[in-house]
């Protein structure tokens, strides 16, 4: 029998799990190592964020699912993985440090077969003084909805904003990222839009300066070095559509932004240009940037191998290519495929808790030379088909042994399906509903701009608005295992 | 003689960012939520996407 060890039961490591437990049946153990007792489908977090859904709207609790699929769930931190043993056993193992089922701070070893390493990001706050508050968590002075936690207490935020709005005192609102080299500012443009609309639909709209700040280039970016869409008969960058939106809206930006330091109602920033500035806010949210969970590695004799497995940042180092080389030098091959360690074949990572090779976006640092760029997203789509991908790698080598074939899922051969919500209202709202192919731009394949215009798409409406209303019932759906789950693609 | 809608002009000012994009004429805004233009763009969405979808697994 084997054991197959997921670390992280988010989107990828959730879709890794079930799909290994489903193929490999109950010859097979699959064993879900998380800290979290619930899922939490993060796209809808910004609705939570702005009082448009409720936590228990966008969660549900892991264990009655794991139980139905017959996963071994543990509530628990991995903290370090040993891939060569210890001295007296070669069986690989990790450790970890129980959160909960009644063994709180209890820790133990977990032996495995195969480890796929889906742990996600680590929300670091602290990278930015004053954005966390100094033990790794959020700080006092801005709001998050990175997590569900974070969104509702964001909500309530916003709540005391609006009141004030309503007593005809001018309010100033500040979105965007909270370090020059954040990723998902998708997740920021949907909550500056949102809140926008629901400031709207108030009827406070005049009394609120909604702002913009970020770290990218241009509007637009999303972390992807944006993206071409064909309109009108061009091949418009999303540059001309993101500025058309917060234009219409009424959203001044500032890009090209590393946020320096925050304090109370006070934020300060460097620029591209080498521009410094200072912002002052009534209500901030500022993305933190991503980094790796922190998990530590060790060799059989104990000595630390942590730079072995993992990036400086934190991520697990896969079959990507990872020779420094500027940015005119950057291929699609240099993208992992496999997902597999080079050093130790029974490892795998995948979403987030990869190492990407280098970003997509074009590296950029200010005169003082400050990183200011955004970094790499993985979003729902490209992280559930690599979940399922290396999942199905798993399977096959314990199936067929070492020469088994594995799964390929290189983000420069898969596209994203992304739908960004500009306010949420059944007969009124709006989205961006978008395709790219592929993620990472190929401009070997697609010279000039980096993907195919016939499959890469936007508009922005309110069909967008019931893909994403319907997207969220769908994935969380298919997470609870419920019949005909696996119809459901990534 | 029909009023004229400027609500779309009231975030542009000469010079600034704001005049160097684009912004949706009030017909556009319209079709955005019209009901019976966005039952036929999702179906037409949907297409597209499930293709991309396709062509990635």
């Amino acid at each position: 029998m084997a054991r197959v060890v997921v670390m992280g039961g988010g989107v990828s490591g959730h879709t890794a799990a079930t799909f290994a437990k489903k193929w490999l049946g109950n010859e097979h153990e699959v064993v879900v190592v998380t800290p979290n007792s619930n899922w939490n489908w993060i796209p809808s977090n910004i609705w939570v964020g702005v009082g448009e859904m409720k936590k228990e709207d966008v969660v549900f609790p892991l264990a009655p699912v794991y139980e139905k699929a017959g996963i071994d769930y543990r509530q628990a931190k991995a903290v370090s993985i040993h891939p060569e043993g210890k001295e007296g056993s070669d069986t690989p193992y990790i450790t970890i440090e129980y959160t909960g089922q009644g063994k709180e701070g209890q820790t133990e070893e977990i032996t495995y077969d195969y480890l796929i390493n889906a742990t996600g990001p680590k929300l670091n706050f602290d990278a930015t003084p004053g954005l966390g508050d100094g033990n790794g968590g959020l700080g006092n002075y801005t709001v998050s909805v990175c997590t569900a936690d974070h969104a509702v207490h964001a909500n309530n935020e916003l709540r005391k904003v609006f009141e004030k709005a309503k007593q005809g005192e001018k309010q100033k609102i500040v979105v965007g990222t909270g370090h020059g080299m954040c990723t998902c500012q998708g997740a920021a443009f949907e909550y500056i839009f949102n809140i926008e609309f629901e400031a709207q639909k108030a009827g406070i709209r005049d009394n609120l300066d909604i702002q913009w700040i970020s770290n990218e280039a241009f509007l637009g970016d999303f972390g992807i070095g944006g993206l071409h869409l064909k309109r009108g008969g061009y091949a418009a960058s999303s540059k001309l559509f993101a500025e058309s939106l917060y234009v219409e809206r009424g959203v001044d930006w500032t890009i090209g932004a590393h946020v320096s330091k925050v304090e109370e109602g006070k934020l300060y920033y460097e620029q591209l240009d080498g521009t410094e500035g200072e912002m002052e806010f009534d209500f901030a949210m500022l993305i933190p940037p991503f980094a790796g969970v922190g998990l530590k590695a060790y060799d059989k004799a104990g000595e630390d191998i942590t730079d072995k497995l993992f990036a400086p940042n934190g991520f697990l180092k896969v079959d990507a290519d990872y020779t420094p080389k500027p940015y005119e030098e950057w291929k699609a091959s240099d993208w992992p495929r496999t997902y597999q360690n080079p050093d130790y074949h029974n490892i795998f990572a995948c979403g987030i808790a990869f190492a990407p090779p280098h970003l997509i976006s074009k590296p950029m640092k200010s005169p003082k030379g400050t990183p200011i760029n955004p970094t790499p997203p993985r979003t729902g789509m490209p992280s559930g088909i690599i979940g399922k991908a290396v999942a199905h790698s798993v399977v096959d080598l314990i199936k067929e042994g070492p020469n088994a074939h594995l799964h390929e899922a290189s983000m420069a051969e898969m596209g994203a399906a992304c739908v960004a919500s500009a306010g949420k209202g059944l007969t009124n709202g709006l989205a961006a509903a978008l395709t790219v192919y592929p993620v990472v731009p190929d401009f070997e394949k697609y010279p000039g701009i980096g993907r195919d215009l016939d499959y890469t798409f936007g508009e922005i409406g309110l069909a967008g608005h019931w893909i994403k209303h319907i997207l969220h019932h769908m994935f969380i759906y298919k997470a609870k295992l419920k019949p005909g789950w696996t119809l459901i693609p990534e | 003689m029909a009023s004229v809608d400027h609500s779309i002009e009231k975030n542009i000012k000469p010079y600034d960012p704001s005049f160097e994009t684009m912004v949706p004429t009030p017909f556009v805004k319209f079709m955005r939520t019209c009901i019976l233009w966005q039952i036929i763009r999702f179906i037409v969405i949907n297409i597209k996407m499930l293709i991309v979808v396709q062509k990635s697994h």
